[in-house]
């Protein structure tokens, strides 16, 4: 965890007495709407379809016991008893009340929480890897140098009014749990062959209705000047990204259409004039900011302890070990990560007893840290495997023990139409009644790794560009309909998927990724061949043909 | 996906006006007596464009007591019951469509 300072205590207690009087301003009418709405969106505060909402960030996706167990208080007194976990890190409270709104914050801004950088065109909440400081892949804690982007951007001046809203993905494991390489920027932290510290940089990734994977546009960036670096590509994007049209003005299409090559010039020419100024990474302040990290004192333990092996006879506890269990760096410890995707389910969404559920649990097994994914998931990161046994009897008791990490029906999607003012359609139900046809657990096994994502509309927050399988709602004469893609991805192979064919109704949806699903069971070269490799080997038109034919 | 507010005017039959509560982003609609009720029932109807944007511009005189106005589509039954006129303006009128986690 990182543990912030009396400055961060007392810039958030600033913040909120800010956003009271704005509130109170609101109310009295001495603010209008328009005057208001670029005050509420800067601190996290969304009108939806019915409601309120406050998108709180969670920084590179870490949260401790204390600050989780505080979101439940506020799902509970100020919500209707749930949050959202989004594709981006953050939690959401959709039934929020404007004229409470400043408790509910003042309220989280007591454990340094708060919901700057989660809307407007500003350097959003950096995100990385929810395995960070825990996964043997990794080189160094991606997590300290997303910290130093986000004290570097919160607030800052320069970067408050982009084009568009910029976000930032890092990366220091082989296998890319963070989607760097569909983000503005993707930092892919690794070491040189002489063993120093530094960044591939991509830029210009992103989906939405325009989607691209990124570019590289530099192999190798000494960690120390990544603060220079950056600012050298908002600079650019700052002066040559367009602000005539909203849906042109993201930094990927610069990219896109001046070329990665000139964008890479137009960025090493500004970065040449600043490398050496006041951004120059000092090892004074990297080591300030990596002592602000509090790790676990580990014990030193062996792998399989005699209490897991013992436990590992109960079949149900085995097959949650095999799907939600992962390898640590330190022996006789593990990664855990908790399904928020019970089956028929809204995805990604937890009620406040679940989160003091988890709260508590951390507090008990995994030293008081639970981490985020992109993927609406939690993780314990931390847990000494002599624990897993008591672990998953707890989290199985609170329904948040589905061995589904992974499988068809670990769905990501979007909130759509059941709440997003911006949705064509829904997309929650969508992901319910396909996970329903894979209630059967054996069965999505027998599956294997297979992503689904679900998005409402074009501007793609459930990323289904990058789903094994994605499924894109389009609204047509009043209906909703769903435009279904195969053999995307988001990892270190990042690629957009194909369309299979034309759309389909809401209530084929179902039916057709049953039958995309078989139709890969069939054509696989073997249990083995995942369903993202069959689509690599085969191409969509296998799978149109069948599926097409059956409809 | 542009917001309705957002979108060109198209009148093909019976239309409200909606809005979200200040306070606490309620769905409201614009009555007769021109102010607002949580009930669709309350709604002043109209069917042409011309009738909708006067509608439309008296609702957006006074901005403390709703949010965001505009024109949305319903149905009126034959008894003269109304109803949202579209999957957008159920789902706001009667909440997401699955249950909610407890």
């Amino acid at each position: 965890m990182y543990a912030y300072d009396e400055f961060d205590r007392a810039f958030l207690a600033e913040r909120v007495a800010e956003f009271r009087d704005q509130v109170g301003r609101r109310l009295s009418g001495a603010l209008s709407e328009d005057e208001f709405k670029p005050l509420r969106l800067m601190n996290g505060v969304y009108l939806q379809l019915h409601a309120y909402m406050l998108r709180i960030a969670i920084p590179y996706g870490t949260l401790s016991a204390a600050q989780l167990r505080r979101m439940a208080h506020v799902a509970r007194v100020y919500d209707r008893g749930y949050g959202h976990f989004t594709t981006r890190q953050n939690i959401q409270f959709n039934w929020i009340k404007l004229d409470e709104l400043p408790e509910a914050m003042a309220a989280l801004a007591e454990v340094g929480v708060h919901g700057i950088q989660t809307s407007g065109n500003c350097i959003r909440n950096v995100t990385t890897d929810q395995w960070a400081a825990a996964t043997p892949e990794e080189c160094d804690d991606p997590r300290i140098w997303a910290e130093i982007l986000r004290q570097y951007s919160t607030l800052h001046p320069e970067f408050t009014y982009l084009p568009r809203k910029f976000k930032i993905a890092v990366t220091a494991a082989g296998h890319d749990r963070a989607a760097i390489k569909v983000h503005d920027v993707g930092l892919r932290l690794h070491r040189n062959e002489a063993g120093e510290l530094g960044f591939e940089v991509l830029v210009g990734g992103g989906l939405g209705r325009t989607p691209f994977v990124g570019k590289s546009i530099r192999p190798f960036l000494p960690a120390r000047e990544l603060l220079s670096y950056i600012e050298a590509i908002m600079r650019v994007y700052n002066q040559y990204g367009r602000r005539d049209n909203i849906y042109k003005a993201r930094i990927k299409i610069l990219v896109h259409e001046i070329g990665a090559e000139e964008f890479s010039k137009a960025v090493e020419a500004e970065w040449a004039a600043i490398r050496d100024g006041a951004l120059h990474l000092t090892d004074e302040a990297i080591a300030d900011i990596r002592d602000r990290f509090i790790y676990p004192a580990f014990e030193t333990l062996e792998n399989e302890p005699a209490e897991l092996i013992e436990a590992l006879a109960d079949p149900r506890f085995a097959t949650w070990h095999r799907n939600s269990v992962h390898t640590h760096k330190v022996p006789g410890h593990a990664i855990v990560t908790i399904s928020l995707k019970p089956v028929g389910a809204p995805p990604g969404d937890a009620t406040a007893d679940q989160m003091d559920v988890v709260a508590d649990l951390a507090e008990r097994y995994a030293f008081s840290e639970i981490r985020v994914g992109h993927e609406q998931n939690l993780c314990l990161p931390h847990v000494a495997q002599r624990d897993l046994p008591a672990l998953w009897a707890a989290l199985d008791a609170a329904g948040l023990a589905t061995p589904n990490v992974n499988l068809v029906n670990d769905i990501i999607s979007c909130p759509g139409l059941d709440y997003c003012a911006l949705a064509n359609t829904r997309a929650i139900p969508v992901a319910q009644e396909i996970a329903k046809r894979f209630a059967d657990l054996d069965r999505a096994r027998g599956v294997g790794r297979l992503h689904i994502n679900i998005s409402g509309c074009i501007n793609a927050c459930g990323h289904h560009h990058v789903g094994h399988i994605g499924i894109l709602g389009v609204e047509k004469n009043g209906q909703e309909f769903f435009q279904i893609t195969l053999g995307g991805r988001a990892d270190e192979h990042a690629q957009l998927g194909t369309l299979l064919g034309p759309a389909v109704s809401y209530e084929q949806v179902p039916g057709l990724v049953e039958d995309v699903v078989d139709t890969y069971m069939e054509l696989r070269a073997g249990p083995h061949e995942l369903f993202i490799d069959t689509v690599a080997r085969l191409g969509v038109e296998p799978f149109k043909e069948r599926v097409y034919a059956a409809h | 996906m542009a917001a309705p507010q957002q979108q060109k005017l198209k009148v093909n039959g019976p239309v409200a006006v909606t809005a979200n509560r200040l306070t606490d982003g309620a769905v409201v609609w614009r009555t007769k007596a021109g102010g607002w009720s949580v009930e669709l029932a309350d709604a002043a109807v109209v069917t042409t464009a011309d009738a909708a944007l006067a509608l439309l511009a008296e609702a957006g005189k006074r901005d403390l007591d709703a949010v965001g106005p505009y024109v949305a589509p319903v149905l009126v039954g034959t008894d003269g019951a109304l109803a949202p006129g579209n999957l957008r303006e159920r789902i706001r009128v009667a909440g997401p469509t699955f249950e909610l986690p407890h």
